[in-house]
């Protein structure tokens, strides 16, 4: 960009600066006939609102009860879960990582967003953000404590960072007391954070009390 | 490039900000940039390296507070001007400059956009004969490489030993696909380094890090 990352003067001056610019383009690309504004609104509406977390939720709770669907993603992510209707864009080339009682992982992009869109949708700002892709790598047990995720010192971590086309969904360990539960009740207990390695997956109590959604 | 988008390691940014309500966009014009900044490259006229790159070219002080979407604006502008789809004085003006429509392979159309993000675009290419060099468990250095333009070997892992854990498959290359070359394809490995390599004394206890890594990053030890 170089010289180009300065603030313009628009015409519009009565909009904020960025709102201006945001129009100015929308405009001029739809004048020339390069985008299709109703294509806009489509992309909007299917990662603001249609493909999120409850994707990747249903990934790992099909893992937990079916060890022939655990075996097709350990051997081959992206059609195992593309099996479920989770394909495309960001999703391309899928990696379904294994949590166990001595390892846990973290998924991070340092150089810009990387993120599995297809399992987890847009990633929150704190993934995007400069201290998350900063400290993750070389204090993850830190940044993991401030997500309230204490790990002992002998369960090793290992962090990964997507810095190519490969996308990585961690598959948390099924948490204790769960037998009874069907796969249905059992995505409830898989969070997002989970599927990054942020977190674990809840507890049917921790559920019950509310701690997250 | 020894850019400000190669974060991993820096010290200064403070603690991992959570929001309680964890919006994908916090002003209506983010919103409306995503959506444009995607659509706009269905037209195939840049590669998502490309992107990358027009992202992290510019001054670290602008970098760092533009905002992320401010990011996007900046680099989907400095393509179109790149590319001769919009002029400088059509983004200052605000309207289109009467003259011949640009050419590009595709315009997104509404009715298509779902499958079009559905089908994404795979990076895998045909290796031919091509083996891959290296073998999982096999250690390897990465190189001390420090190109101007655009790459995917972080600072921290460069001129490192760690050991293949996996190989991937034959992937379009970032370093050339930055420039607009599509097919140029390496085998790319997934690479782990212990932290101590990385990081020395300060690393925590117990822990490893991964990169994915294209052949020509990699060296025999």
């Amino acid at each position: 960009m170089g010289d180009h990352d300065h603030h313009h003067d628009h015409h519009t001056s009565n909009l904020d600066d960025m709102t201006a610019r945001v129009m100015a383009l929308e405009t001029i690309l739809t004048q020339k006939g390069l985008v299709d504004p109703g294509a806009l609104d489509v992309i909007i509406e299917t990662y603001e609102s249609n493909v999120g977390p409850r994707n990747g939720a249903r990934v790992v709770a099909k893992s937990w009860v079916d060890p022939e669907y655990q075996a097709w993603l350990r051997r081959d992510a992206t059609a195992a879960i593309g099996s479920l209707g989770f394909t495309g864009r960001q999703g391309e080339h899928m990696n379904a990582v294994f949590n166990t009682p001595t390892r846990h992982n973290v998924v991070v992009c340092t150089l810009c967003s990387c993120y599995p869109w297809p399992v987890l949708g847009l990633p929150p700002v704190w993934y995007k953000s400069a201290p998350y892709r900063a400290r993750v790598v070389i204090e993850p047990r830190a940044v993991l404590a401030e997500f309230g995720t204490l790990l002992p010192d002998d369960v090793e971590i290992r962090v990964w960072d997507s810095t190519a086309e490969e996308r990585y969904l961690i598959i948390p360990e099924r948490p204790a007391g769960t037998e009874s539960m069907t796969e249905e009740e059992l995505a409830k207990l898989v969070t997002r954070d989970s599927m990054i390695g942020t977190g674990l997956a809840l507890t049917p109590e921790a559920r019950q009390i509310g701690q997250q959604p | 490039m020894n850019g400000p988008q190669d974060l991993g390691g820096r010290d200064g940014f403070g603690p991992v900000a959570l929001e309680s309500d964890e919006l994908h966009f916090h002003a209506p014009w983010e919103r409306r940039a995503f959506g444009v900044t995607l659509a706009a490259g269905t037209m195939g006229a840049w590669t998502l390296d490309e992107t990358r790159f027009a992202r992290e070219d510019c001054n670290p002080v602008y970098y760092y507070t533009a905002g992320y979407y401010g990011l996007w604006i900046n680099a989907l502008e400095t393509l179109l001007i790149k590319k001769q789809l919009v002029t400088r004085q059509e983004l200052a003006t605000g309207t289109a400059e009467s003259g011949p429509v640009p050419k590009v392979k595709r315009v997104l159309k509404a009715g298509d956009a779902a499958a079009v993000f559905a089908r994404g675009n795979p990076v895998d290419r045909d290796p031919g004969g091509l083996r891959p060099k290296f073998a999982p468990d096999e250690m390897v250095r990465t190189k001390n490489l420090n190109p101007r333009g655009h790459t995917r070997l972080p600072n921290y892992a460069r001129d490192k030993v760690g050991h293949i854990e996996a190989v991937r498959g034959y992937h379009v290359y970032a370093d050339s696909s930055a420039s607009g070359d599509h097919e140029t394809a390496h085998w790319l490995y997934t690479v782990r380094f212990d932290a101590q390599t990385l990081w020395g004394d300060r690393a925590e206890p117990s822990v490893s890090l991964s990169i994915d890594a294209w052949e020509p990053y990699l060296t025999n030890v």
